[in-house]
């Protein structure tokens, strides 16, 4: 696992100085963090990332795990739709399973906190033990919350109300609370295997390995295959661009075998493929972080044409690469590009067609695009400022006034 | 000699207020009614974001009058709002009220609604300030660690001390004027930092001290 100074030649001395400032302020705190899953999903993977490095910095950091049943994951995995905005069934009796687990949790869960963090819907309820416990209290929202069901933001408001304070990672996710509201984005971490400087050899290598012609313009989107993800659209704006400009299209993801929705979309994405060479649909397995990287790097102009998306962070990669970016305006996207300064925003498949032609016709915009697009995903989307904000977050708890002398 | 130059620096959380505006009513009554930290953070949130990029991009609100409102003329005159000139953060929030006031009077469509999904979200920030532990004595010291300090630190010094903390001028200025070196504080103080990168004006600044150095 990376160390602080390992940092040092990317984001520069004097960051990593303030985050030791920072940290030397929280010393001996003890900050617990609970979510669901040790292993496998986004938090854990965040959360691996970052303690060892708040704890480098002389923060005590801990980070249990609740356990529940098959029936409790089934219940916050309707949660987790109803959140999302797909209508969901959920009785009387899901809530009450929902609020046994977590009180059985609670007593399970030893051990003093300053700040006991929670993360997502699952241990929510754990912040009842707050009335005995006291300490601080934070929840760390990290999924789209821009349409929850009535039903389930009912059910949950009452809880997140406890809190000292809620983490959102887009602004659109903010509602009116009656606890503070910090927004927090997520990160990606540029000394990991999918974002990490690769030789060329190793860019040339996976693209023959996919046979990709890296002479001619490649155009590249990576994501799971899922509508929301839009790669039949993303195959239509090729088509428009295709008419005018000699190019290639790669459709790079991976996706759960017993996700009947993933296994289908990417049978249609594969029909709608089919006759045309220059169109490689790469179906990846876990653990395919370098081919990622690589055919990223290898990209002309990378795509993310979402529906719908939580933040996105596969923009931030690509901008990280200095890569041209034409994205769709939802999620966190915007808070990534601002549009003509470090990508392309879009509305619709013609507009998406209409500023691929422009990149791939202009080099030297798309070139600008990218490396203020790399700028800005260096000040403001690594995991150093990932790491400086929760340290901040952690601060703020002791402090009512907007400006802070510390 | 005087008292030596503390360099400090600052970090900044962004809170979520929890209110949106889909139209220039609403953005209004935001503006009227939201913290000054709130202006402040929409005032300067693309300085501190994009502070590579010249020109920057313009305050939030003229941006989402702009991109998503489709107001050209509106956005370039909230955008042309000369901030450098204010001394509070009250009397610039008067100012970008007045933009939009006046259109509302002049009998202008303030309900148009923006897309879904466009909407203006208000945020506010909570800011850190603490010593870096860099102190100067001399001119030819405050030109050394100059040249080191971060962003954050060149920042607060220039725009949160001044604007935020409502001295009367920029710290820079103020130490050089507290050393007998009013030329020098004057022609700091003369520089408008809102139209130019950070790195570009500690470029500025460094050439404008080492006549002195």
């Amino acid at each position: 696992m990376p160390r602080l100074e390992d940092y040092i030649p990317i984001v520069g001395q004097s960051a990593i100085d303030g985050l030791r400032l920072l940290g030397d302020r929280l010393r001996g705190k003890t900050i617990q963090n609970i979510n669901s899953t040790a292993v496998g999903g986004g938090v854990a993977e965040i959360l691996s990332r970052i303690l060892p490095l708040l704890k480098e910095m002389g923060v005590q950091v801990r980070w249990d795990v609740i356990k529940g049943d098959e029936k409790f994951f089934q219940i916050t995995k309707k949660f987790h739709n109803a959140l999302h905005g797909v209508p969901q069934e959920l009785g009387l009796g899901d809530f009450d399973h929902f609020l046994d687990v977590n009180r059985r949790n609670i007593g399970e869960l030893a051990g003093e906190a300053d700040i006991h963090f929670i993360h997502d819907p699952q241990p929510i309820a754990l912040v009842e033990e707050k009335a005995r416990r006291g300490k601080k209290w934070i929840w760390r929202c990290h999924i789209d919350f821009t349409r929850p069901q009535p039903g389930i933001w009912n059910f949950l408001s009452e809880f997140i109300a406890k809190y000292d304070a809620v983490v959102f990672s887009a602004p659109a996710f903010s509602r009116p609370l009656p606890i503070r509201q910090a927004l927090i984005s997520p990160s990606i971490d540029p000394l990991s295997d999918k974002n990490k400087d690769l030789e060329d050899s190793i860019v040339d290598a996976v693209c023959q390995r996919f046979q990709i012609d890296r002479s001619r313009p490649i155009l590249c989107q990576v994501s799971r295959f899922d509508y929301l993800k839009d790669p039949l659209g993303v195959i239509t704006a090729y088509r428009l661009v295709k008419k005018h400009l000699d190019c290639q299209l790669v459709l790079a993801g991976g996706g759960a075998t017993d996700d009947p929705e993933g296994m289908k979309v990417l049978e249609e994405v594969r029909e709608s493929a089919q006759g045309d060479p220059d169109i490689h649909v790469l179906f990846l397995p876990p653990a395919s972080d370098i081919e990622i990287n690589a055919l990223q790097r290898a990209s002309t102009v990378v795509l993310q044409k979402s529906l719908r998306e939580g933040f996105g962070l596969t923009v931030s990669e690509a901008l990280w690469k200095a890569k041209p970016v034409v994205a769709s305006a939802v999620g966190g996207i915007p808070l990534q590009i601002a549009h003509k300064y470090s990508g392309l925003l879009t509305h619709s498949l013609e507009g998406t067609g209409y500023w691929i032609k422009q990149l791939l016709n202009e080099p030297g915009y798309a070139q600008r695009l990218g490396e203020n697009g790399r700028l800005h995903i260096l000040n403001n989307f690594l995991i150093t400022r990932h790491v400086r904000d929760y340290l901040l977050l952690f601060l703020s708890l002791d402090y009512d006034q907007a400006v802070i002398r510390l | 000699m005087g008292e030596p130059f503390t360099f400090y620096t600052r970090l900044n959380l962004v809170e979520l207020l929890g209110r949106t505006a889909r139209n220039l009513s609403e953005l209004l009554e935001g503006m009227q009614s939201v913290p000054g930290s709130s202006i402040y953070f929409h005032t300067h949130r693309f300085l501190q974001q994009h502070h590579y990029m010249s020109p920057e991009p313009p305050n939030d609100f003229a941006f989402w009058v702009t991109q998503s409102m489709n107001l050209d003329a509106l956005g370039e005159q909230l955008s042309c709002i000369d901030t450098v000139q204010f001394r509070r953060v009250e009397d610039l929030r008067q100012a970008l009220v007045r933009v939009l006031t006046a259109r509302r009077d002049r009998g202008q469509s303030m309900t148009a609604v923006c897309s879904e999904g466009e909407e203006f979200h208000f945020m506010s920030c909570r800011t850190f300030i603490l010593p870096t532990g860099q102190s100067a004595v001399t001119v030819a010291e405050f030109l050394d660690i100059l040249k080191t300090i971060s962003i954050d630190s060149l920042y607060y010094h220039v725009f949160e001390s001044r604007l935020r903390l409502e001295k009367e001028d920029n710290d820079f200025s103020a130490w050089f004027e507290s050393l007998g070196l009013g030329p020098l504080a004057k022609a700091i103080t003369r520089l408008d930092p809102y139209t130019i990168t950070l790195e570009g004006l500690r470029q500025k600044i460094i050439r404008l001290v080492s006549f002195y150095a």
